[in-house]
């Protein structure tokens, strides 16, 4: 239909700027682009760490050395030049900052204008932020309340400075560096990060989370971070992340593990929203992001919720290895992708433990002429008997000209264990859009509540603070992709 | 007049449906539209309201002073234009409250008026419910999921008290209704029937008009109306049955 009214909205919100697409003009230190062992040292110099950090750094390096970029996701990457990149910037300022006031006004400016506040009286008194910009870590919040109860959390940076013994303890723990590529990548060149310990027995007042903001051009941003809930502990994490708007790709690779020990319980919830690209898919983040979970000691219990919205090609798979029995590991996914983004997304549940129980629920939502892709693994091991997986997987298109895949994987090691898988794809109806429209909703508006309402089961597993964004951030994703 | 239709010619896909309808309706009016299945009630119900497939090729739809062909549905619907739906569709994970709240503070802008506080609309949606007498919880049921098909309808009527429209449409309301739902339904559309509001009400059947009293009754057949009466046309429609419409048409 040439005379469609819709045709004009899609070309206004298409057009649309990212939001956070600002770039904040800060004094920044860089290290000399490229990677080799030099850069490595300087890197590890430059945090001032301890030789054994530098050891790790040094053979995750050699072992990356000898790997290839992985083909098999359904991604088109271009050719990426590793030595085309600057792996070390930081925003300059003080050395010691001991309160606010000391940290750059103008870095304080950047997170108001990303409705972060790191002003303690002027936040919401319930999360505590970390915020990372590049490769540093600016500032943490309420880190005075935390340590009342004896919990950790701070930069990585910080950690490895304070409490070497716990880092060396479990890092590279869950996610080793010969696990894959960026893993390899990301433990050679990590700059910065959170750690976090919740102590035996200890229940998190309050949320806690980390802003990664990607500011400084040409580099690449590698953050690692590590989250511990010892016996019978109890924290729940957010992560939200955002990048200028530019014209060339840029690189992150994160690698984030978690380890919930006997009795404990660690919820992960993500907002990703790094630079997508424009509409014909120019620029954008390259998101190659390893994250596991493993529920050590028996009855713990780790639960994944993600929105990703953003970047250029996402390549993620968010997993738990249920180690230990009677374990419970949840994954709830809400992926979307526009125009020309694509991601290859989803999780592996591995069951160890006897009685082991795991769920799944992925919503994919393609539009433009993106790519959006769900694979996992169940995985069943012969001596983990009982065991149960239920797996959901819906797709809903919108548009003709995108692309929905679901590669599901299952290995059930013996008899006694249950594993479902359901899969559903559907696109938004005329007769859906039309009923919204009859009642004055613009189909922009409309689209937001239908992708939200098909979501809502996931979105339901966010915390507070993320459950509005998050729903904000899809309709504004999706605005005029339904034609 | 509040709605003024000349010589409308739809299409769909290029078969027209529509073959020069004429209709006039005043506010405080009450019109029935009946007739046969596949003359075209439902598709006069979409071209008035907008929906996007249906092609008018030929005609004017005037409405409060205005041709509104070509106006996007939503800004029709913002004008006053509601349509009770013959198959209200489900919309999963969308609450009723969230929904109406949308709808309600949808037309508010354009009207240019702020969004209508919590505390107000959670007053309104209470006050309206009792009034097609559903009483269960409706705020936290997503849109029509799960709903009997009484309880469709009373919803549409629901959403009708809710956005106040001057023009109300009623698609086959009483299609699939027990007797009870019947008087539900008509007993909320003249309880919002005033001197300022019109209704234009398709059906078969005459039974829907012994609630809701029609001044005016048309009868349609292939695209037009063939005869216009008061309400003992209905009546007589009743007693001698479609086939004599045809007769009409010759």
């Amino acid at each position: 239909m040439d005379s469609n009214p819709k045709e004009n909205i899609i070309e206004e919100v298409t057009n649309k700027d990212y939001e956070f697409g600002f770039v904040t003009d800060i004094e920044t230190d860089f290290i000399p682009k490229g990677l080799n062992e030099d850069i490595i040292r300087l890197i590890s110099k430059k945090k001032e760490e301890p030789e054994w950090l530098l050891e790790f750094r040094l053979k995750a390096f050699r072992h990356w050395l000898t790997l290839k970029m992985p083909t098999w996701a359904h991604l088109t990457i271009p050719p990426i030049d590793f030595q085309d990149i600057i792996y070390y910037a930081a925003p300059k300022q003080r050395k010691e900052k001991k309160s606010l006031d000391e940290v750059d006004p103008e870095l304080l400016a950047t997170f108001d204008k990303l409705g972060i506040s790191l002003d303690e009286q002027k936040k919401l008194s319930g999360v505590a932020v970390d915020a990372v910009m590049d490769s540093t870590s600016v500032k943490t919040t309420f880190q005075e309340t935390l340590s009342k109860h004896g919990i950790i959390f701070m930069s990585f940076s910080e950690a490895v400075k304070q409490h070497p013994e716990l880092v060396k303890k479990y890092l590279g723990k869950v996610v080793p560096y010969t696990d894959n590529f960026f893993a390899a990548l990301n433990s050679a060149v990590f700059s910065d990060g959170s750690f976090c310990y919740v102590p035996k027995g200890v229940r998190c007042p309050i949320e806690l989370s980390t802003y990664f903001r990607i500011n400084a051009a040409n580099t690449g941003q590698f953050e690692r971070t590590l989250i511990v809930a010892d016996e019978g502990a109890y924290v729940s994490y957010m992560e939200g992340c955002t990048a200028p708007q530019r014209d060339e790709n840029q690189l992150h690779a994160a690698i984030v593990e978690i380890i919930s020990e006997k009795d404990a319980e660690v919820k992960y919830s993500t907002v990703q929203n790094w630079y997508p690209g424009d509409k014909d898919g120019k620029g954008g983040i390259y998101n190659f992001v390893t994250k596991r979970g493993i529920c050590r000691g028996d009855n713990a219990k780790i639960s994944w919720t993600q929105v990703e919205t953003g970047s250029a090609i996402t390549w993620k798979y968010p997993s738990c290895i249920l180690k230990g029995d009677n374990t419970v590991a949840e994954f709830y996914s809400v992926a979307v992708t526009n125009n020309y983004q694509q991601a290859d997304t989803g999780t592996k549940m591995i069951h160890i433990g006897k009685n082991s129980r795991s769920t799944i629920i992925s919503k994919g939502i393609s539009a433009g002429h993106s790519q959006n892709g769900y694979r996992g693994l169940v995985k069943v091991v012969p001596e983990a008997t009982n065991c149960r997986n239920f797996s959901q997987c819906d797709s809903l298109l919108l548009g003709d000209q995108c692309g929905a895949h679901t590669w599901p994987y299952v290995e059930c090691g013996n008899d006694s264990s249950i594993l479902e898988h359901e899969a559903t794809t559907s696109k938004i109806s005329e007769d859906q859009l039309f009923y919204c429209n009859q009642r004055g909703i613009p189909t922009e508006k409309a689209i937001g509540l239908i992708v939200n309402g098909y979501a809502k089961d996931v979105l339901n597993k966010l915390p507070m603070e993320f459950a509005v964004e998050a729903q904000k951030l899809l309709s504004i994703t999706l605005e005029g992709s339904v034609g | 007049m509040l709605l003024n239709i000349k010589n409308l010619h739809v299409s769909i896909g290029g078969k027209e449906i529509l073959k020069g309808f004429n209709l006039g309706v005043n506010e405080g009016e009450i019109h029935a539209i009946m007739g046969p299945n596949g003359t075209g009630k439902s598709t006069w119900a979409a071209a008035v309201t907008g929906r996007e497939g249906y092609d008018i090729t030929e005609g004017e739809i005037w409405y409060k002073g205005q041709n509104i062909v070509g106006m996007p549905p939503e800004e029709r619907a913002n004008l006053g234009i509601f349509l009770s739906f013959q198959y209200p569709v489900e919309i999963p994970g969308v609450s009723m409250q969230n929904f109406m709240r949308t709808a309600v503070n949808a037309k508010r802008e354009y009207q240019g008026l702020p969004p209508m506080s919590m505390i107000d609309f959670t007053k309104m949606m209470k006050q309206k419910q009792a009034m097609v007498e559903i009483t269960e919880k409706l705020q936290n049921r997503y849109v029509n999921v799960g709903f009997s098909g009484g309880e469709k309808k009373k919803n549409e009527i629901f959403q009708m008290a809710m956005l106040e429209p001057e023009l109300s449409i009623l698609d086959e309301t009483d299609s699939g209704l027990d007797i009870d739902a019947l008087r539900i339904v008509a007993n909320g559309v003249n309880q919002l029937h005033n001197e300022h509001n019109a209704f234009v009400v398709i059906t078969h059947y005459q039974r829907l008009l012994d609630y809701i009293v029609p001044d005016f009754v048309h009868v349609m057949y292939d695209g037009r109306i063939v005869k216009s009466g008061d309400k003992k046309l209905a009546l007589e429609l009743e007693e001698k049955g479609y086939e004599w419409v045809k007769e009409l048409k010759l």
